[in-house]
């Protein structure tokens, strides 16, 4: 059997399971989110954390408590990490505060960029309380965000868009959870550790010695993927053989990091009570995996022909197609796991997985933040579709007026502000080009890759770019902060101003937004935004690097 | 309810399910995976070890760095293997990379422009325990002439070593060289002393 085709099978597969497992979990999450039942687990959550389930929030105490519970995380994760040399299973790790509060930030926020090295940055202890907790949460958060936009446009009266506690509970116990002891239980079986061995020396065959790692992984690495978190337990991440084995755990993973992005626009189809509207985000999200997909495949299987066959940087179990799929599903759903290194990738390869994470993380997205930023997008179609027709826009009979347009083109600045201005500050800050490992276009490539990958929240690394200084760790924190939160209070202040508007009824002039012909200007306008926003800096860094 | 009340009822309210959400997700769920990791899948938990004459020798997952012409060698490896910490070169196309690759074709004793190109690239983890059918090929003879085996000895021995894709189609071709290196050992143990 050729590459070619062990790769397009592999591919089969993975679109096969996920077009299988969509389905059903596209309707649980639809249930999950509207039951007028708690789960008696759920009910102890609530009690222990006096929290009232039935009331509901406005928009704006929605924010509230999400920023409340983010910060709290922030603080409580910075307080861990300062403190592990002094609790157990210390085992000599430790971090800077900058590096420390950089970690925090990075894992509350569902980017799970790494300054500090698996291995010896965090101790066992971190790493289970601290960072699987928030491997959790952090993705929880992004549901209930979308989940509370959804209802913005579901509803039609009022003020409340759903209880943030009751939201968050229920991700974290319904959905990621089950998924995550199954998953962690598939991964087990596959060859992923889990034990609280401290890493031990061993005497290997030919003498020399070798250090055997420990750790709870196969926990950790389950809700990783599925949460599209991306920390890795160890510094090469999914490349780690006591991370991802095998070829089978690797499909696995990129399944599991996939499914729940590729599942949410069913759910949105239930909630609003059209599945046609589901198929069409959902037509869009698939439409720009794949063209990312093939890009980033192409780059690398083209760059494979030369006599190191594209394999600096990638695992021999896997090879090249499975290493492109894993990067362009990586960078397109706000994951960041790598199984292979980005910054040894073709420049066309390692450029696509740029632009990847540069198009919104919509792609699909990160849990819930894909849904919202597919929404977002959404929004600014019709918007565009309405000016081009002279119609008032309309999404889901509500009107796209000035307050809900200023709100969505507001948050789709936010991360090409972050990305441009950091990356050109750090191309002329001393500070920053004495950690470029490269210079020319490359080392653009590698700066612009990091500061994209914050602000984006995805915390892939072209990682020869050492990040670990107080400059970079906390600019980059920043971004991530900012990159997370600015767009998610405005799309619950969206949220806010939606759910208030009673739904218009479908007339000759409304425009439809289930039909392919939306769908096709829903791609082009993702397309054309990133295209033009980045393409300067894009033509000076990896399109330059491919010409030259 | 003034801005300020709502601000610090719902962060208490964040810093109890933070607690709350960390016993259960930090210590319960971790602990289950554990727990039916300990009953299902005991080897694989603890790292897939392997062990020559009842000393553990490391394990069947991470690749070795191998001194000494009587065994296979891995693929270059940007920490030599040392397992304390992973990851890889970070190099792309340029004159760095040349210069490495000139550099572990010279260290393989093969010409950079036929040499498999798993010998003359480092891997992700920097652990790879595999290298293709093709590199292992390429070093029965040394590895035979060493231990004064039958060239085709060994040849057999590296492809009853040799295993396919996974499930037919998924993943390359491939030699766990810690695995060949064992049984090369079992081999050659008894005149070995």
């Amino acid at each position: 059997m050729s590459d070619t085709v062990s790769g397009l099978l592999t591919i089969a597969v993975l679109v096969a399971a996920l077009a299988a497992a969509h389905v059903p979990l596209g309707s649980w999450m639809a249930r999950v989110f509207t039951d007028a039942r708690h789960w008696r687990v759920e009910r102890l959550v609530y009690r222990l954390c006096r929290i009232d389930p039935a009331s509901e929030q406005r928009w704006s105490t929605y924010a509230v408590a999400v920023l409340g519970f983010s910060v709290v995380g922030i603080v409580l994760l910075v307080a861990l990490i300062a403190l592990q040399g002094v609790l157990p299973l210390a085992r000599g790790a430790s971090m800077n505060l900058d590096t420390a509060l950089n970690t925090a930030v990075s894992f509350v926020t569902n980017t799970n960029w790494q300054s500090y090295v698996g291995e010896s940055g965090a101790s066992p202890l971190v790493q289970t309380l601290g960072l699987t907790v928030q491997n959790f949460v952090s993705p929880a958060v992004g549901l209930a965000v979308a989940v509370a936009l959804v209802r913005g446009l579901a509803r039609s009266s009022g003020a409340q868009i759903g209880n943030f506690w009751v939201d968050l509970v229920r991700g974290t116990v319904r959905v990621l959870l089950p998924l995550a002891v199954a998953g962690a239980v598939v991964l087990l079986l596959g060859g992923v550790i889990q034990n609280l061995t401290s890493p031990t020396s061993v005497t290997t065959l030919s003498g020399g010695s070798q250090v055997v790692q420990g750790g709870l992984v196969a926990s950790q690495e389950a809700i990783k993927e599925l949460g599209t978190n991306g920390g890795g337990y160890f510094n090469a991440n999914s490349a780690h053989p006591f991370e991802n084995p095998t070829a089978v755990t690797n499909l696995i993973e990129i399944f599991l990091l996939l499914v729940i992005p590729f599942s949410l626009p069913r759910t949105y189809g239930i909630l609003v009570g059209d599945r046609r509207q589901g198929w069409t985000v959902l037509a869009f999200m698939a439409t720009l995996w794949g063209l990312m997909v093939a890009a980033v495949t192409w780059a690398e299987v083209s760059a494979a022909s030369g006599p190191l066959g594209g394999l600096e940087g990638k695992e021999l179990r896997f090879g090249v197609w499975p290493s492109a799929l894993f990067a362009a599903s990586t960078t397109g759903t706000s994951t960041g796991a790598v199984n292979s290194m980005h910054e040894s990738f073709s420049p066309l390869g390692g450029g696509g997985v740029l632009f990847s994470m540069l198009l919104g993380e919509v792609s699909p997205g990160g849990v819930g933040s894909g849904l919202y930023g597919a929404l977002l997008l959404a929004v600014l179609t019709v918007f565009i579709a309405g000016l081009m027709v002279g119609r008032t826009p309309e999404l889901l009979g509500k009107q796209v007026g000035r307050r809900e347009i200023t709100l969505t083109a507001l948050a789709l600045l936010v991360m090409p502000a972050l990305v441009l201005v950091f990356t050109g500050i750090g191309m002329v800050a001393p500070l920053v080009s004495s950690q470029m490992s490269a210079s020319g276009p490359h080392g653009l490539t590698e700066v612009m890759y990091a500061y994209a990958s914050a602000a984006n929240n995805n915390g892939s690394a072209f990682a020869g770019f050492s990040a670990d200084s107080p400059y970079t760790n906390l600019t980059l924190a920043l971004c991530m902060f900012l990159g997370r939160f600015v767009p998610i209070v405005l799309v619950l202040a969206l949220a806010g101003s939606l759910v208030a508007q009673r739904r218009r009824p479908v007339n000759a002039g409304t425009l439809p937004t289930h039909t392919p012909t939306f769908a096709g200007l829903f791609v082009g306008v993702a397309v054309v935004v990133t295209g033009l926003t980045f393409f300067p800096a894009l033509a000076l860094g990896p399109l330059a690097e491919a010409l030259s | 309810m003034s801005p300020v009340n709502t601000v610090l009822k719902q962060s208490v309210a964040g810093l109890r399910a933070m607690l709350v959400l960390t016993v259960l997700l930090g210590l319960l769920y971790p602990a289950v995976v554990w727990g039916v990791g300990q009953v299902v899948a005991r080897d694989q938990s603890a790292g897939s070890l392997v062990s020559l004459g009842g000393r553990v020798v490391g394990s069947s997952l991470l690749g070795q760095q191998w001194r000494g012409d009587e065994w296979f060698h891995g693929r270059p490896s940007a920490s030599d293997y040392a397992g304390d910490t992973s990851g890889g070169t970070n190099l792309g196309a340029g004159p760095e990379l040349d210069t490495a690759v000139a550099e572990r074709a010279r260290a393989a004793g093969l010409e950079p422009r036929t040499a498999p190109a798993d010998a003359l690239t480092a891997s992700g983890s920097g652990l790879d325990p595999h290298v293709s059918p093709a590199y292992a090929a390429a070093q029965v003879e040394r590895v035979a002439a060493a231990r004064g085996l039958d060239v085709s000895r060994v040849r057999s021995l590296v492809t009853a070593h040799t295993q396919g894709r996974e499930a037919g189609f998924l993943g390359q071709p491939r030699v766990d060289v810690l695995e060949l290196n064992l049984a090369l050992a079992r081999l050659t143990a008894p005149s070995a002393g």
